[in-house]
C-alpha cells in the first residue's frame, strides 16, 4: 500500500516543530507501524536525509518506551495494544496517517517523536517502591496470605507499563491513571501498607509539580491504555489520598 | 493540611462536594416548583416560608449562593491548569474516541449554567430583594404564583430557560456520578449510582422544562 504520512519533525527540545509530508510506497499490511517508519527512515538515509527519531525498545508491547499519537490517538486507532504492535493492515492503501509526539507540558519533545518522561520516573521515584530488607533476611512475598480478588486486582494495576498514554489521551494531559496504577499495585498488598500513606501523598505531590492537568473522570485514559489499567484505580488513589492526608 | 489544599485531588472533591450539594438543592428547586403545577396554593405557602424564615434566608440562602460561587470559581481554575497542561496542542486529536462529548465538555455545558443563572437572579432574587429591602413592601404569602407565572409570559425568556435545563441535563449526566469517583468511590455499587444518576439528569431538568412550558401556555387571565 501506499501511504502519506504526515510527520512531527522537530530538531532538537527548543527548535520549533512542524509537520513535514512523506510518501511512502510498499508498505506490506504485516508490517508493524514501527517496520513502517524503519522502512521511511532507510529511505530518508539513503536519500542523505535525517531519519525521523522515535521511542523504541522491545517491540513486544512489554517495555512501555514506544508512544506516538497516531492520526489522534495514542498508539494508533486499535485497542489494548502498544505502538509497536499496531500492524500496517489497520490502514488502508491511499491513506494519509498524522504521526505526532505525546503531548504534554510535563513531557516535552527531545527531537521530532520523541518525549521527555522522566517525569513518571520521578513520581514513581516520591513513593513507587515498598522498603524491604534485602540482606539475607528477606521474607517470601509468599509467605503472607493474600486474598485472591485483591492479588488480582495488585496485578491489574501492576501490568501498567509507564507508556504515557493516558496522559496522550486525556485532555488535560492528566498522569492520574499513571499514579493511581503505581499507587494501587502497593495499596491492595500486605506489604504495600507501611508506607501507604506516605506513599501517597508524596506520589501526589510530584505528579502536581511535574504540570499534569487534573483528573475530570472522561475515562479516555483507561480506553487508550494499552494495559485496559482501570478508572477504579484513580478512585482508590483519592480515596488513599484523602484517608492519608486526613488522617495525617 | 496547606499540601491537601493545593493538590489536585482535593480540588476535584471541592469540585465533587459543591456539586452534591447544589444537586441536592436542585431537589428542593424542582419539588416546591411542581407544587406551582399542582396547587398554588402549597406553592405560595412554601415560597413565602422560603423567602420569610429567618434560618433559610440567613443561613441556607447564604451556603448555597458560595456553593455555587466555590463550584465555577473552582471549576474555572481547574480548567485554565488543565488546558496549561497540554502545552502544545496537538494537530490531530480525536477526544471523541474514547470519551464522550458531555465528559469533555464541562466547562461550556457549565458557562451556559453559570449564564442562566446570571438571568435566573436577576429574574426572582433581584426581584425579591427589591420587594422586601428597597420598596419595603408588606408581606405577602399570597403573590408567588401569580409572579411566577407572569415571568414565563415572554417567549424568549421561557425558551432560554427550557435550553439552559437541556444544558444543566448534559452537565449532570456526567457531573453528578462523575463526583463519586472523585471521592473515591467506584465499587460494586458504580453502576447503580451511574444509572441514578443519568435517570436524574433527565427527569430533574425535564420537570423544569415542564414547569417553564407549563407556565407559558397556561397565563393567568384576569
Amino acid at each position: 500500500m501506499k501511504l502519506t504520512l504526515k510527520i512531527w519533525r522537530q530538531k532538537d527540545a527548543s527548535a520549533k516543530g512542524q509537520i513535514v509530508d512523506y510518501t511512502l510506497d510498499g508498505v506490506e499490511g504485516d508490517m508493524s507501524f514501527l517496520e513502517m517508519l524503519d522502512i521511511l527512515n532507510e529511505e530518508l538515509v539513503s536519500k542523505g536525509e535525517e531519519p525521523v527519531e522515535f521511542d523504541h525498545d522491545c517491540r513486544e508491547g512489554i517495555c512501555g518506551t514506544c508512544s506516538l499519537q497516531i492520526n489522534g490517538e495514542p498508539h494508533g486507532p486499535d485497542r489494548l495494544i502498544t505502538t509497536c504492535q499496531l500492524h500496517m493492515r489497520k490502514f488502508n492503501d491511499g491513506d494519509t496517517i498524522v504521526i505526532e509526539p505525546f503531548r504534554a507540558k510535563a513531557f516535552p519533545v527531545i527531537k521530532d517523536l520523541i518525549v521527555d518522561r522522566s517525569a513518571f520516573d520521578r513520581i514513581q521515584q516520591a513513593g513507587g517502591y515498598i522498603s524491604v530488607n534485602t540482606s539475607g533476611n528477606t521474607v517470601d512475598a509468599n509467605a503472607i496470605p493474600i486474598r485472591k480478588e485483591d492479588a488480582d486486582k495488585a496485578m491489574d494495576a501492576a501490568t501498567c507499563i509507564g507508556c504515557g498514554a493516558c496522559v496522550a489521551a486525556c485532555k488535560n494531559a492528566s498522569a492520574m491513571l499513571f499514579t493511581s496504577a503505581k499507587v494501587s499495585q502497593f495499596a491492595l498488598l500486605p506489604q504495600g501498607q507501611v508506607e501507604a500513606a506516605e506513599r501517597v501523598e508524596n506520589m501526589v505531590r510530584q505528579m502536581d509539580l511535574e504540570g499534569f492537568g487534573n483528573c475530570t473522570n472522561t475515562g479516555a485514559c483507561e480506553v487508550e491504555c494499552p494495559k485496559g489499567i482501570s478508572l477504579e484505580n484513580i478512585a482508590r488513589m483519592n480515596r488513599e489520598y484523602l484517608s492519608a492526608t486526613l488522617k495525617g | 493540611m496547606s499540601g491537601l489544599i493545593k493538590s489536585s485531588i482535593a480540588r476535584k472533591v471541592v469540585m465533587a462536594l459543591s456539586g452534591l450539594f447544589l444537586v441536592i438543592f436542585l431537589v428542593l428547586h424542582v419539588t416546591i416548583n411542581l407544587a406551582s403545577v399542582i396547587s398554588p396554593d402549597f406553592f405560595n405557602e412554601a415560597s413565602h416560608f422560603m423567602g420569610y424564615n429567618p434560618l433559610v434566608q440567613y443561613l441556607m440562602q447564604p451556603i448555597l449562593i458560595v456553593g455555587v460561587i466555590v463550584h465555577f470559581v473552582m471549576g474555572f481554575a481547574l480548567e485554565i491548569k488543565n488546558k496549561q497542561a497540554r502545552g502544545i496542542s496537538y494537530v490531530q486529536f480525536k477526544g471523541g474516541a474514547a470519551a464522550p462529548w458531555v465528559s469533555r465538555n464541562m466547562i461550556y455545558s457549565g458557562l451556559v449554567i453559570l449564564a442562566f443563572l446570571g438571568l435566573h437572579f436577576y429574574d426572582f432574587w433581584v426581584h425579591e430583594m427589591s420587594y422586601k429591602y428597597i420598596q419595603m413592601n408588606p408581606e405577602d404569602p399570597t403573590r408567588y404564583y401569580a409572579e411566577t407565572v407572569e415571568k414565563f409570559a415572554p417567549f424568549w425568556r421561557t425558551i432560554i430557560y427550557v435550553v439552559s435545563f437541556v444544558f444543566l441535563s448534559l452537565h449532570l449526566w456526567h457531573g453528578f456520578a462523575s463526583s463519586f469517583q472523585s471521592m473515591g468511590v467506584n465499587n460494586k455499587y458504580t453502576p447503580s449510582i451511574k444509572s441514578f444518576a443519568k435517570i436524574f439528569a433527565v427527569v430533574v431538568p425535564l420537570a423544569f422544562v415542564f414547569i417553564a412550558l407549563y407556565h407559558h401556555l397556561n397565563p393567568i387571565t384576569h
